[in-house]
């Protein structure tokens, strides 16, 4: 396994910050040196904030209305 | 002061269970909207997700006495969500675990990258070769059990260990299924980006 593929391997624990110190450290040698896995991790960085804005969606207030009417009335 | 008659001491403890009981009203309230957010993608239609989210709250406010004050709420309240779209019977479909799926992580920056070479990085990017009706398309294609974590996960902002209390896996399935979910969600991304 050469060194991009490594870094294919560690790319999704790398994002979430998951890797331990020496691992991370590995990784981040690797991508100061080589641009090809540096564009993707750039990439895979810009994908998750993509998901994250494309999948939101805002509550209707019509729902938030009916989820405060499910309160115990006070009495 | 008397305090020592049974009534106010009852009257009493009323209070504060209904004080309790307020508080975590709006506490729960106050994470709907955050809630909605995962509930939303957890199905695959708006009116589901509205139901759904008012069978979680109604059942969250019946049984508010079992969530214990200073834990994760928005967790608590996620659970009986997905429990309770567990129990609508609209999965149980199992999902096949081992389909093939040979792309790498690089696989959809390649694709992307290949259908039209990133000229100069500095002034386009090639994340807005994707759009954002193409994510959700995707996001819904992918199969329930690994949804599921993708949206906690990614959507959610859950750790690891939060998805894997709410979903009641172990970690290294939610890793597992997170690992898989993204690369499905990668390959469905890619298929529509760039056509074969």
């Amino acid at each position: 396994m050469d060194l991009c593929d490594q870094c294919e391997e560690m790319m999704q624990p790398y994002v979430d910050g998951v890797l331990s110190d020496v691992q991370v450290q590995r990784a981040k040698e690797h991508l100061d040196r080589c641009t090809w896995c540096a564009k993707r991790y750039r990439f895979e960085v810009e994908l998750r904030h993509f998901v994250r804005v494309a999948a939101a969606e805002p509550m209707s207030p019509e729902l938030k209305a009916k989820l405060a009417a499910l309160r115990t009335p006070l009495h | 002061m008397s305090e020592s008659t049974p009534t106010t001491a009852e009257t009493r403890r009323l209070a504060a269970e209904s004080r309790d009981r307020v508080r975590f009203e709006e506490e729960a309230l106050e994470l709907s909207d955050q809630v909605y957010r995962v509930a939303r993608r957890l199905v695959g239609s708006r009116e589901e997700a509205e139901d759904l989210m008012q069978d979680a709250y109604a059942r969250a406010f019946r049984s508010w006495r079992q969530y214990q004050p200073g834990t994760n709420l928005r967790a608590w309240l996620l659970r009986i969500l997905t429990n309770l779209n567990i129990d609508n019977g609209r999965r149980r479909q199992r999902t096949p675990e081992t389909q093939p799926l040979e792309e790498g992580d690089y696989f959809l920056y390649n694709k992307l990258e290949a259908a039209a070479p990133e000229e100069n990085p500095a002034e386009e990017r090639v994340i807005e070769r994707l759009s954002q009706d193409s994510v959700v398309d995707a996001l819904a294609e992918v199969p329930h059990d690994f949804r599921d974590v993708v949206v906690l996960v990614d959507i959610g902002d859950f750790s690891y260990a939060d998805a894997a209390q709410i979903l009641d896996i172990p970690v290294g399935t939610v890793m597992s299924r997170l690992h898989r979910g993204r690369r499905i969600l990668k390959r469905n991304l890619a298929e529509s980006a760039v056509p074969t």
